[in-house]
């Protein structure tokens, strides 16, 4: 099939940046969008032009580097889907599609569709971890049994991939479910207990003063998710929050 | 005497590592404060290690090409993790699980660092789940295992279909805590581009920057890389885009022997290529195999027929489809190791018979499974005299719990219905059980350079196991590394600061600065990518799932030759100061233009079928085992480790020697 | 506790508290209205009670005066951040794709309601603390003192049909800013598991029937007189 397609080019941080036109054509249907990105950049070099910077590593939906906004969608319009795994079946011949950078403040784009996460890794740092050291001795890994509900719960949690396709689809710009995920896989763990009270306390101050915005619950984070992190986190996230601030 | 000294300590093997912990030298805390280590790559074991070395009080230094360590390529490992806890009580011990490794590896490995690796194996499911890994639990709260890879007992621990995603962000959470102290400086989005040697010693990188271009120096007391393989000299192959060979490439050009890089693992359940276009191939893990059926048709009309879209595979009766696994191999039938299974299917699909328009495609099937589950269920159920379609659904019920969400993928990739239709399945490449050569402390040959992880070749021999790649990774990062490193820093207590401004950092940057000039200014005609599947073409043809004299002479000439018109007429668009994905990957593939050809020389040196490693012209003559790999221990029970002497081709071969004192050295029968 | 008042998720609750309060109101609103339908004597003695009852007008009028103040104004305060927390928009952008249209516009809503309010303090409000504070009438009677005034001032009010248009349009607001609101203010407050999957449906019940109900009595009066 032949496409056209609008992308956002900026050649750096603080240039302004537009959206440009491309046409590309025998696209395979079978192909994966990356793929067909790869076309693109191909016949770009080709002709001396510059390819399209793009984040992509894994190409098979969790390595969660690759963030494109398709046709005002994260990650396309596919659900439960990263934008390596949407197929250009989803197209039709002749479409125009629009592909755009993750935007948020708190992710400053780099280069064309390259965006700079690293506000999501702070955000890990200020508490996104069990203060355990590496010995050797730490009790035996079955010495606390964990009901199955809850294990299955944090690890629904942990799924998250950290792609940020959450902000990027929030109208406010909000980190919440990603925060919420992992807050929550914490809290439902006893090996995450201990902690609870600071760390949910730490990640939500850090991740005010990156610049997120604040969730307003109209759930479009939780759709756009490709792996499907649920509301309920946010909401596990409030209650230890709340109960957090009030231990003080 | 080699020059190789493996360092293996003294004493009876399940002593080893214990007696040698209690000798080895420490370092004292105020002196660990002013000692820094490098750490290259963050995924597993480059994660794991500079996060408990950090823990240890050195001041570490880690990079990574990705913008987050999060997102190194250990997190696409599906199955699970080995150790051996025994708690499903099924006689797992230390020793089994040292024993089947040795033996996977087709004795290719090292005894005494194996036999560590199942040592420490325990230790690692205490640690994650400590970290706040959710490994799958049992009804009763305990852990649950499975069993993987044809192995006798269920030992593999597992958080969904997600493991290797689970460990890492384990480790990653880990390292922010330690980045959170100020105790490690992470750079992200930095890919080291040499090492700098002092006095014979590591002391240092080189690293570009890759948002800003900058060329950026850094010291340390000691440096690690945990680079991860080098499967994608293949192009395709299970890898991420970015995984490359570039820093243990570096090392070993700058005095680290490479070894046995001809081992290398083809994974048989990956999704087939459909196109020229392909970039990446996707696995699906090797589980499938316990309920999956894999079969060609018998009859060439009919492969013709499929694959021009007349004939569904869903319409060939049984006598008319080939298991060709159960047909070889009555033993293990649709269960054999991954080098097997591989192989038989490239048989079939070089024979013709392969099911799509590439013709590198077999059947992957589930109807006899969802039959039986639905038969087994509806008899639980006490459904009397079930009509097809109730015994179809039950049965997909179950298929779907156990494997849904690799139905899922595959239904998304290729938008076929795999409960209805057969799947499609190839052998890809996955794993690279060759690497830097390292002692039994993972120290390179160069002084103060250690190479963990599956960017060292220590302990899988041939071929790995199934669910041990994330054990060896963590094993190195969190429980060997960390202690071994000590012997050497311990002697370093006094040397201070390692200044940048010498004469060693100079050239090492004059050298990465020369070559990223010339890759802009190479005013070519091609881009990277068409290099990049030329080569991965001849490694694919000549060195792939079996490999013979006269293919791995024409390889290694047509790797050459590659190479120098890679030199020639390459073309990379945008400049040097600025991010340029291009360039990144003209580096990446100018480095596996040389690997590749070092590849092919270390398979034709080996006239043995070993492994992953599989040479036609050693095959079993005649009786049960006509036709298999033969392996040749009189020969080849070594190590082969290369010295780089400028041109690949002129690489110098040393050998170690594997010795077998625990373990009796056996042909692998599958039949 | 500034700290969690300053925090994201600290506003979410106060937000989410201010609805809770708010809805609370409007239901109560609502019960003493549809009184002037059923019966207009009720009706009276139970406003009379409402207007004149001393914890009534200076506990709860305040608070709720605090209530309807605050989440106006935290409500364009988080707008203001939210935007900004996003410099440049997207040139496309398909919000119906994943979320509702009363979800993504709660600040138009909002901001029609704040409209109509104004408007309805200038209908009742306002004369209300006139006639009892500035002029300290507190009798509740007719200029004639014959009976109560809060009907018929009530009748009075919904004769023009403008003003009735008005008020359904204010209502149909106030239903789509519910529709979202009422489930949002609960998942606000962390209220959003197994226990409490109902509580959707009884919000959009909660969200129809009430602007519903207000409606009707509107539409009651101007065709009834």
């Amino acid at each position: 099939m032949n496409l056209t397609l609008k992308i956002w080019r900026q050649k750096g941080p603080q240039d302004k940046g537009k959206m440009v036109d491309y046409k590309v054509t025998e696209i395979s249907e079978h192909m994966s969008f990356l793929e067909m990105m790869d076309v693109l950049n191909e016949q770009l070099t080709n002709k001396g032009e510059e390819p399209v910077a793009f984040d992509h590593d894994c190409r098979e939906g969790i390595c969660g580097m690759c963030s494109m906004y398709i046709n005002g969608e994260a990650h396309g319009p596919d659900r439960g889907v990263t934008t390596c795994q949407l197929h250009m079946r989803m197209f039709k011949d002749g479409d125009t599609i629009t592909i755009e950078p993750f935007r948020a403040k708190a992710f400053p784009v780099i280069k064309d569709l390259v965006v700079d996460r690293s506000s999501f890794d702070r955000i890990q740092q200020a508490g996104g971890y069990i203060s355990v050291n590496t010995s050797g001795n730490t009790q035996d890994a079955n010495a606390i049994p964990i009901d199955k509900h809850s294990a299955d719960t944090a690890m629904d949690a942990a799924t998250c991939i950290g792609c940020g396709a959450c902000v990027a689809s929030c109208k406010n710009s909000s980190a919440m479910l990603f925060v919420g995920a992992k807050v929550s896989q914490y809290a439902l763990l006893p090996q995450g207990r201990v902690e609870a009270t600071d760390r949910v306390k730490n990640m939500v101050a850090q991740m005010d003063l990156e610049g997120f915005g604040n969730c307003t619950n109209t759930g479009a984070c939780e759709v756009e998710c490709p792996k499907g992190i649920s509301l309920e986190n946010i909401a596990r996230m409030n209650r230890e929050f709340f109960s957090a601030s009030i231990k003080g | 005497m080699s020059v190789l000294d493996s360092k293996i300590p003294k004493g009876p093997l399940k002593d080893k590592w214990t007696t040698y912990k209690d000798k080895i030298n420490l370092v004292n805390p105020a002196n660990k404060r002013n000692i820094d280590v490098i750490v290259v790559g963050t995924g597993l074991a480059g994660g794991s290690a500079a996060a408990t070395l950090a823990e240890l009080g050195y001041r570490v230094k880690a990079f990574c090409y990705q913008d987050s360590p999060r997102r190194a390529h250990s997190i696409a490992a599906q199955g699970g993790i080995n150790a051996a806890k025994n708690y499903q009580g099924d006689g797992d011990s230390t020793y089994r699980l040292f024993y089947d490794t040795v033996k996977g590896g087709d004795y290719r490995s090292r005894e005494a660092n194996v036999y560590r690796l199942a040592e420490v194996s325990a230790n690692i499911i205490d640690q994650c789940v400590a970290q706040g890994v959710p490994f799958a639990r049992d009804y009763g709260g305990l852990l649950d295992n499975r069993s993987f890879g044809g192995v006798l007992v269920s030992r593999t621990f597992y958080a969904k279909g997600q493991t290797g995603q689970q460990l890492l962000l384990g480790a990653y959470s880990a390292m922010n805590r330690q980045i959170a102290r100020g105790k490690i400086e992470m750079y992200n989005r930095h890919e080291m581009l040499d090492v700098v040697k002092v006095n014979g010693k590591a002391r240092g990188i080189i690293a570009r920057n890759l948002v800003t271009g900058e060329i950026e120096r850094h010291s340390a007391h000691a440096v690690v890389i945990a680079s991860g393989g080098y499967g994608n000299v293949y192009f395709l192959s299970t890898n991420a885009m970015g995984s490359n060979a570039t820093a243990a490439w570096k090392i070993h050009k700058k005095g680290a022997f490479f070894a046995n890089p001809c081992y290398t693992q083809i994974h048989p359940t990956c999704i087939p290529r459909s196109g020229d276009y392909q970039s990446k191939l996707t696995l699906m893990s090797e589980s499938l195999r316990n309920d999956g059926r894999i079969w060609v048709p018998k009859n060439m009309e009919d492969v013709l027929a499929i694959r021009e879209g007349k004939l569904k595979p869903t319409q060939l009766s049984e006598d008319q489809r080939d298991y060709y696994l159960e047909r070889r191999y009555p033993a293990f039938g649709n269960l054999v190791p991954r080098d097997v299974a591989s192989r038989a299917a490239k048989e079939r699909c070089d024979a013709g018979y392969g099911v799509n328009a590439t013709g590198e495609a077999v059947y992957l099937d589930f109807k006899s499974a969802i039959e039986r589950y639905g038969l087994e269920q509806a008899k639980i159920h006490g459904i009397q005299n079930a009509s097809k379609e109730k015994i179809t659904a039950l049965g997909e019920a179950v298929v779907e719990e156990k494997y849904g969400n690799l139905f899922q993928m595959y239904e998304k990739i290729v938008d076929e219905n795999p409960y209805k239709t057969p799947m499609m399945i190839y052998p890809a490449t996955h794993y690279t059980m060759g690497g830097v050569w390292v002692d039994y402390n993972l120290m390179t040959t160069v002084e103060g350079l250690y190479c963990i992880g599956e960017a060292n070749f220590s302990d899988h021999g041939a071929n790995r196991l199934g669910a041990s790649a994330l054990m060896q990774g963590l094993a190195d990062g969190y429980f060997v590394l960390p202690y071994t490193i000590g012997d050497y820093l311990s002697h370093e207590i006094r040397t201070g600061k390692i200044p940048t401004d010498s004469p060693e950092f100079d050239a090492a940057e004059k050298e990465v600065t020369e070559r990223i000039n010339f890759f802009v200014n190479n005013k070519g005609t091609h881009s990277v990518d068409y290099f990049h599947k030329r080569l991965g073409k001849v490694m694919w043809d000549k060195c792939g799932m079996s490999r013979n004299a006269q293919g791995l002479k024409e390889a290694i000439a047509e790797i050459k030759a590659i190479r120098e018109e890679f030199y020639k007429e390459v073309k990379v668009p945008g400049s040097a100061n600025e991010m340029n994905p291009e360039l990144e990957k003209a580096g990446r593939v100018a480095d596996f233009l040389e690997l590749g050809e070092l590849f092919a020389k270390d398979a034709l040196m080996r006239e043995e079928s070993c492994g992953g490693h599989f040479r036609e012209e050693s095959v079993e003559i005649d009786g049960e085992q006509k036709g298999e790999a033969k392996r040749n221990d009189k020969d080849y029970a070594f190590v082969a480790a290369w010295e780089y002497k400028g041109e690949p081709s002129d690489a110098v071969l040393h050998k170690e020697q594997l010795e077998f004192k625990d373990i009796e050295l056996k042909q692998r029968s599958y039949k | 506790m500034s700290g969690f008042l300053n925090s994201s998720i600290g506003r979410k609750y106060t937000m989410a508290l201010s609805a809770f309060f708010l809805m609370i109101f409007i239901l109560q609103h609502f019960a003493i209205n549809i009184l002037s339908v059923l019966s207009p004597d009720t009706f009276n003695e139970t406003s009379h009670f409402m207007g004149t009852n001393a914890l009534v007008q200076y506990g709860l009028q305040p608070v709720l005066l605090f209530g309807v103040v605050y989440h106006f104004v935290m409500g364009f305060v988080l707008e203001i951040k939210n935007k900004n927390a996003r410099a440049i928009k997207y040139a496309k952008n398909n919000g119906a794709a994943n979320s509702t249209w009363m979800s993504r516009n709660m600040i138009w809503s909002g901001g029609f309601i704040l409209v109509f309010l104004i408007i309805h303090f200038v209908d009742f409000w306002f004369p209300e603390i006139n006639t009892k504070y500035i002029q300290g009438d507190m009798s509740g009677l007719l200029a004639d003192g014959e009976g109560y005034r809060y009907y018929e001032e009530l009748v009075h009010k919904f004769e023009p049909i403008w003003r009735v248009a008005l008020y359904c349009i204010g209502f149909i607001f106030l239903s789509l800013h519910l529709l979202h609101g009422f489930s949002s203010a609960f998942q606000s407050v962390g209220a959003n598991n197994k226990y409490v999957k109902g509580l959707k449906g009884f919000g959009k019940a909660y969200a129809v029937l009430i602007p519903l109900g207000f409606i009707f009595i509107a539409l009651f009066h101007h065709f009834n007189h």
